[in-house]
């Protein structure tokens, strides 16, 4: 994946949790991931989801996805093949579960204050370049600090399911 | 320089010599632990084509989520998860009635100190209270974890909480722990491993620790541990039946942070909506109407919270029109209330006692709220929605003895003792 064009959606709260993001009532439903994403975010917002195209991204405050393990609430975003949610900062299980699931999660907290202070946030697109770790908004660039390592290993793989499937294969 | 104890924890489960904070290794856990998301873990790990789980004796799954469940598909889910546990002979199988799989794995014995103990749910920093390093994980890495046996881990740093005092006789585990999550904010542990010591948790029962330990998750900690002392041998004497090795941080090893807390004068606290850091002097919401009153869940579903509701409930009812819903932890919880009076009390004060379960913590059956409804729970979160209904509902999160006091009034009262 290298670079990634979409229109912003601003969540101007901290602390949104894995349950506003993906209702606990569905978690032990077997629904694919499409089905999952009609469901994202519906507690702060009757039918979110369609306000969602392909690649747009969702941005948000801090300890965005805080709360229980359940991987639905990452799972549901790659569903709506959104570019992914850049926020201030991520809860510890929420990080490791996008890059399990292959979600790009970006931790820019400088582009949302810019942001969450612009009046015309609901309007604007951003190009992100994941490799090198720049946002580009406005003709204004911001960085952050892209995966590296075994992270960057499973997100490339395609998430977990696929990095582990090649490693047993390999055995 | 000195190491923490997750330093010592994480370097024993790995295969170096030396592990140092902020390194990434490879850890092995002591068990891996998972619940009714086994069923879509199953499918997840027969997808990656491996030909058998790493070692059947390490996978623990416990039916707590949806028991008994509430529809076909639910009832489908657990028939999947036993069929799977014969196919790959899972051993530690707890099927649905014996209890919340943190409550049932340390009582089956185990929960290994000193070990790393991955479990896919959030509240798996429960088993920090007998030493070990209860890690949370998704669904995808147990898969993974149930095929390879190991996975990543960063060495964390850590913060040393230390709680001083004595606390007043209407002060309970919950009370001190939701302040320090009121103090340290939702996301103030991130990434962080916390160290439990001082006077308060040398003398604190080991359900009260389990209560500590398993709210860390909400001030966002990677796990929370509190050192083996008597209180965790008493505990795993007669369960854990094989010797134990047990870790303890330097005494120059480095923290983070250490915060300090005196409990000697607090005041019963309460986690008001729509987040658990959102934390007050109960007094503060005194008066407020309840509907749904819930003694129950990982956090204090144990025989002492429900005996201390006992004490207060003892001979009286619960306000009309109200509703007590009673979820104890585990099977071994609710022979023990059965044995000691304590369930025939809470029936007849009115409460209505389920299988031992989740029950509507996590919002999928078992008592969720109407719209416009208010919940007073003992359970561990409060966001918007949590017990199945958005619509202009809230909860509030006390100790048990805050919750049975108010189930009396039918609103929020402070417990000032007996």
């Amino acid at each position: 994946m290298d670079k990634i064009k979409g229109k912003l959606h601003i969540v101007k709260e901290n602390d949104v949790n894995t349950d506003i993001i993906f209702a606990g009532k569905y978690t032990y439903e077997m629904l694919s991931p499409e089905e999952m994403g009609k469901h994202t975010l519906e507690d702060f917002e009757k039918d979110y989801y369609k306000k969602i195209s392909e690649n747009d991204f969702i941005v948000s405050g801090s300890n965005f996805g805080c709360g229980s393990s359940r991987e639905q609430a990452v799972t549901c975003f790659k569903g709506l093949k959104t570019g992914g949610i850049i926020a201030k900062s991520f809860s510890r299980l929420y990080f490791r579960n996008a890059i399990n699931k292959a979600l790009l999660v970006i931790e820019a907290p400088k582009f949302v204050d810019y942001i969450f202070a612009n009046d015309n946030s609901q309007n604007l697109y951003v190009e992100v370049d994941s490799n090198f770790g720049t946002i580009l908004c406005e003709g204004k660039t911001f960085r952050f600090s892209p995966l590296t390592g075994q992270a960057l290993e499973i997100f490339s793989a395609g998430g977990l399911a696929e990095y582990t499937k090649r490693k047993l294969a390999a055995i | 320089m000195g190491k923490t104890l997750i330093q010592k924890i994480i370097e024993k489960s790995s295969e170096k010599s030396n592990v140092e904070v902020g390194e990434i290794v490879f850890v092995k856990p002591s068990m891996i632990l998972s619940h009714d998301n086994s069923a879509d873990i199953s499918k997840t790990f027969e997808k990656m084509g491996p030909k058998k789980v790493f070692d059947p004796s390490k996978i623990f799954i416990a039916l707590d989520h949806e028991v008994p469940p509430p529809d076909s598909k639910k009832a489908l889910n657990h028939l999947m998860i036993r069929d799977f546990v014969k196919k790959y002979g899972i051993i530690n199988f707890f099927d649905a009635g014996e209890g919340i799989c943190h409550q049932v794995l340390p009582e089956k014995g185990l929960v290994e100190p000193s070990t790393v103990i991955f479990g896919s749910d959030s509240h798996t920093t429960t088993h920090g209270a007998f030493g070990a390093a209860g890690i949370p994980m998704g669904r995808t890495e147990t898969a993974s974890l149930w095929a390879l046996g190991e996975t990543w881990l960063k060495v964390p740093e850590s913060f040393k909480i230390i709680i001083k005092g004595k606390a007043p006789e209407n002060i309970f585990p919950k009370d001190v722990i939701l302040h320090i999550i009121g103090r340290i904010g939702a996301d103030g542990a991130t990434y962080i491993s916390v160290e439990f010591a001082g006077d308060y948790i040398d003398n604190m029962s080991i359900g009260g620790r389990m209560t500590f330990c398993n709210l860390s998750a909400e001030m966002g900690a990677k796990d929370a541990i509190i050192p083996v002392d008597d209180i965790t041998r008493e505990f795993l004497k007669g369960r854990l039946n094989r010797n134990y090795e047990t870790l303890y941080a330097d005494k120059d090893a480095v923290y983070a942070k250490t915060i300090e807390f005196d409990i000697s004068n607090l005041k019963p606290q309460i986690a008001k909506p729509h987040k658990v850091d959102n934390v007050s002097d109960v007094s503060e919401v005194k008066g407020k109407k309840i509907d749904v009153f819930f003694l129950g869940t990982c956090t204090n579903g144990r025989t002492e919270d429900l005996e201390i509701a006992a004490n207060i409930l003892k001979g009286k009812k619960i306000k009309n029109g109200c509703r007590l819903l009673v979820y104890p932890a585990s099977k071994e919880v609710l022979l023990e209330c059965l044995d000691r009076g304590i369930i025939k009390t809470l029936v007849e004060a009115g409460g209505e006692i389920n299988t031992p379960a989740c029950g509507p913590c996590l919002g999928a059956y078992g008592g969720v709220l109407a719209p416009n409804e208010r919940s007073l729970s003992t359970a561990n979160r409060n966001f918007k929605g949590r017990m199945g209904c958005s619509e202009n509902t809230e909860i509030y999160l006390a100790s048990p003895a805050t919750v049975a006091l108010s189930a009396l009034y039918g609103e929020i009262m402070e417990y000032q003792g007996e």
